[in-house]
């Protein structure tokens, strides 16, 4: 069912890796951001406050892993609608492909290069982060997996409707940064307005900050049961809808 | 070898219609097309061709009408006949940076099939050299050449050919016509689309004329411009000053219209050839030109249609 699943994956890679910013813009850049505020922050903090220290320890890991996954969305995004934009999709679609077949390909190039680029920061960034020592790496690896399933199919559900390619980028960012903002990442949801703690337990930023936190603390998986059903029930949901609205053209 | 005295159908369509909002795209339109065979279907931009194309080859949903490929429902058994068809789409893309090796690669690899020999088809289609380049760095001839050599990877039984010829220079033109032909020597049956008459004459065995979504008229080229065109044109100069009475009295003429030394005179049918020649010979008139001027198919266009298909 899923023939030519692993040779489409290996040109999309490919593909991806030859343009002009491909592997540097989405590996690169980012553990290169991440050393130079390592240095910077290595160097000028020598005694965080409590709460500063916090942020730093747990917040600051979470904010750079959704970061990245969500970059990567953003770029499926795009790419999906440039394909259909280009009739790349159409063409892809008058052979024996199936439409699953094309999209897990993308999701898989995405799922790899997040995982890549995590895997370079985190090796570039011992040295400068040494709170690095007891965090469960795998759980962690595992954690943001699943958060960025939930989120690549808010992604799909969004290029599945987005009119053009031009939009695509614009609409993406505008949907999933602001999620991180109530997400409970730089102020406890408690403590927000009524309305906005509300929305912000629609959102899947919300559980995926939460499993991302906890199990980077050391939580263990029983105590986030919730917000993976949470992250699950968002997938679910948004792979059927888009399943629906889908345009190949 | 009962096949080749009865033609057997390999695709046929029976009154379907697509509408898109409030448009009627294709409207009540019925076909076959026979084992073997190059059949085109004919008709001006925007006059259904793609639609038609795309609900026999499976990626559009007919509101009406049935349609069977190869003993295959297009829509309900989608991946079962995309497996044993080839497919170019009009204005189709690839990865701009995918090789032309990879996408034969890739496309090779979908089908149940034994593929055809990649090495073989690039040679064939003059693509060998370019193996290594990107999709994006092709010209508009090597492009279309690499969506025909994926049409033919998974050596199909039914090749359909969307404007497979549109924006090429007249030498690549000819080049893929000899590609087409070669397909139906090895005994494929070729579906196209153009809107170039003369593309349709030079290639297609059968043609349907089709018309702001339906189908004016199936037959041969040849048949067609019989049937809707039978008029003939002669055209010759003389300086013979009695030429004009003895060209009227030509039995069946319709007219004869002269213009300082030239005269052209229009008629209808095979004979008419024959009854000027006879004229000229039997009154001694000396002429210092002389062209017949022969329907095609845009003729055809133009006679069932009240328009060019330029337009």
């Amino acid at each position: 069912m899923l023939r030519g699943l692993w040779k489409l994956t290996w040109i999309e890679v490919k593909v991806f890796m030859r343009e002009p910013l491909g592997a540097f813009g989405t590996i690169g850049f980012p553990v290169l951001v991440f050393l130079v505020i390592g240095r910077v922050a290595g160097r000028n903090l020598p005694a965080p406050s409590l709460a500063a220290s916090s942020f730093f320890r747990v917040g600051l890991p979470v904010l750079a892993a959704l970061l990245i996954a969500i970059s990567s969305v953003i770029s499926l995004i795009t790419i999906v609608s440039i394909y259909r934009e280009g009739g790349i999709l159409k063409r892809l679609r008058a052979t024996p492909l199936r439409p699953q077949t094309i999209l897990t390909a993308h999701v898989i190039v995405k799922l790899a290069l997040t995982a890549a680029t995590l895997a370079l920061m985190v090796l570039a960034g011992k040295r400068y982060y040494p709170i690095g020592i007891q965090v469960p790496w795998f759980g962690f690896t595992i954690a943001l997996l699943i958060s960025t399933l939930s989120i690549l199919s808010i992604g799909f559900l969004i290029a599945s409707i987005v009119p053009t390619a031009r939009f695509a980028q614009p609409i993406g960012a505008a949907i999933l940064y602001p999620m991180i903002a109530v997400s409970g990442l730089f102020s406890p949801i408690n403590s927000m307005p009524p309305v906005v703690q509300a929305i912000a337990r629609l959102l899947p930023m919300t559980y995926a900050v939460s499993l991302l936190e906890g199990i980077w603390r050391g939580d263990a998986w029983s105590k986030h049961i919730g917000d993976i059903a949470a992250l699950a029930l968002v997938f679910f949901a948004c792979i059927a809808l888009s399943a629906k609205v889908f345009r190949w053209e | 070898m009962n096949n080749l005295r009865t033609p057997r159908p390999v695709i046929q369509v029976a009154g379907i219609r697509k509408t898109y909002g409030a448009t009627v795209a294709v409207d009540e339109v019925s076909f076959e097309v026979n084992d073997g065979e190059i059949f085109g279907l004919i008709g001006p931009n925007g006059a259904g061709k793609t639609t038609t194309m795309e609900c026999v080859e499976g990626i559009r949903k007919p509101d009406r009408g049935t349609i069977s490929v190869l003993g295959l429902d297009p829509f309900r058994q989608v991946y079962k006949l995309q497996d044993r068809i080839g497919v170019q789409l009009q204005q189709a893309q690839l990865q701009k940076r995918i090789k032309v090796w990879e996408a034969v690669d890739l496309w090779a690899s979908l089908y149940k099939k034994k593929p055809a020999d990649a090495k073989r088809l690039l040679d064939q289609l003059g693509l060998a050299d370019k193996r290594n380049a990107w999709f994006m760095n092709l010209s508009g001839g090597q492009k279309q050449r690499l969506f025909i050599a994926l049409a033919l990877i998974n050596d199909p039984e039914v090749v359909f050919l969307d404007e497979l010829t549109t924006g090429l220079d007249p030498q690549a033109r000819r080049a893929i016509w000899e590609l087409v032909r070669g397909i139906r020597e090895r005994g494929k049956t070729v579906f196209l689309t153009t809107h170039l008459m003369e593309e349709a004459e030079r290639l297609c065995d059968r043609v349907a004329i089709i018309e702001r979504g339906r189908i004016i008229d199936i037959d041969t080229p040849q048949r067609l411009v019989d049937r809707h065109c039978p008029e003939r044109v002669v055209v010759l100069a003389t300086s013979d000053s009695a030429a004009e009475e003895r060209f009227r009295a030509i039995p069946r003429i319709e007219s004869v219209v002269r213009s300082d030394l030239q005269f052209t005179i229009r008629g209808r049918g095979d004979d008419l050839v024959t009854e000027v020649i006879h004229c000229l010979s039997e009154s001694r008139i000396r002429v210092t030109d002389f062209r017949m001027i022969v329907p095609n198919l845009e003729d055809v266009f133009l006679k069932l249609t009240g328009r060019s298909i330029r337009d």
